[in-house]
């Protein structure tokens, strides 16, 4: 293959550039996810008393 | 009723019901719903389709007989410099719906797509100046072309900015919103500035109306990697506006709980 340098570093910051947004994008999904699970928890043990 | 009064009132009619629906639409916990629903479809077909076009364009595709397997860059070049114009664009809308209806949604969808537009756009530049090198002898040159994908960059990171730049988050949506439809000028001169200027940019292969200057076997990878990148582009702001929907509710609960005390 020619010019493999130039074709392997594209392909790797597409990797990165795409993997990168994306498992971002997940995690803070995930961590609001939780939180608002735990405030609404709260909320409601607090609401039953 | 004279025949004018019955058109202004159906106009306006016309026009209140369109709002109410861009309304409907724009209401968080409807949003939330929906998003949950498509999420997945999206984040799947989006890896499938982009795994499926990278790996063809990688290892299937045939070389190009002037530039070599070069032309693989392609692949990766080509839909990211189509998303960074197309994000754009969709950054624009939700500034226009912003200004104009006050949209919430519309509001943090377009904090939420400028990051991810200013990533796909330094893609499109990195890769670019990956393919210059080895085929024009420079990893850059001041051709209309790059120069205004470059600006398209900046309009982006202004953007990103802009909008965290003041204390009121409305003020700086407002200023964002601005900044992004002065910005959409820059979109034609982009798409046209080959065709304006003689550039050392080629002009585009695939056309609307056109037959594609490009064979088959590169066209089919081509087009496949372009939709698996709309698709990942699409799922990922889908996420993180619902993340930001999320986290504005976590906000406004906390803020009610401090002030019941």
């Amino acid at each position: 293959m020619t010019h493999l340098p130039f074709i392997v570093a594209s392909y790797s910051l597409a990797v990165l550039v795409l993997g990168g947004f994306g498992s971002s994008a997940w995690l803070r999904l995930a961590s609001a996810r939780r939180r608002l699970a735990a405030i609404d928890t709260r909320r409601a043990r607090e609401g039953s008393r | 009723m004279s025949g004018r009064q019955i058109d202004a009132s159906e106009g306006d009619t016309a026009a209140r019901s369109a709002a109410w629906s861009l309304h409907r639409f724009a209401n968080p916990g409807r949003f939330l719903r929906l998003a949950q629903k498509v999420q997945p479809w999206l984040t799947t077909a989006a890896i499938i389709l982009t795994v499926t076009g990278l790996t063809w364009g990688l290892f299937f595709a045939p070389a190009d007989w002037q530039q070599g397997d070069a032309v693989r860059i392609m692949y990766v070049h080509v839909p990211s410099a189509w998303l960074a114009s197309s994000g754009y664009f969709g950054l624009a809308i939700c500034s226009l719906l912003s200004l104009v209806w006050r949209h919430p949604l519309a509001d943090m969808a377009a904090v939420e797509i400028g990051p991810v537009g200013a990533g796909f756009t330094a893609l499109c530049l990195a890769t670019g100046s990956l393919w210059g090198k080895p085929m024009w002898g420079a990893w850059w040159v001041w051709d209309a072309r790059l120069t205004s994908v470059l600006v398209l960059l900046f309009l982006y990171l202004g953007h990103i900015v802009l909008v965290r730049a003041f204390d009121d988050p409305t003020r700086g949506y407002r200023a964002g919103s601005i900044l992004a439809l002065v910005g959409v000028v820059n979109l034609p001169i982009i798409k046209f500035s080959v065709d304006w200027w003689n550039t050392l940019h080629q002009p585009a292969s695939i056309t609307l109306l056109g037959a594609p200057t490009m064979d088959a076997s590169m066209l089919w990878p081509l087009l496949i990697s372009a939709l698996g990148f709309t698709l990942a582009f699409a799922a990922i702001v889908v996420a993180r506006l619902r993340a930001a929907v999320m986290e504005r509710r976590i906000r406004g609960l906390l803020m009610a709980r401090v002030g019941s005390r």
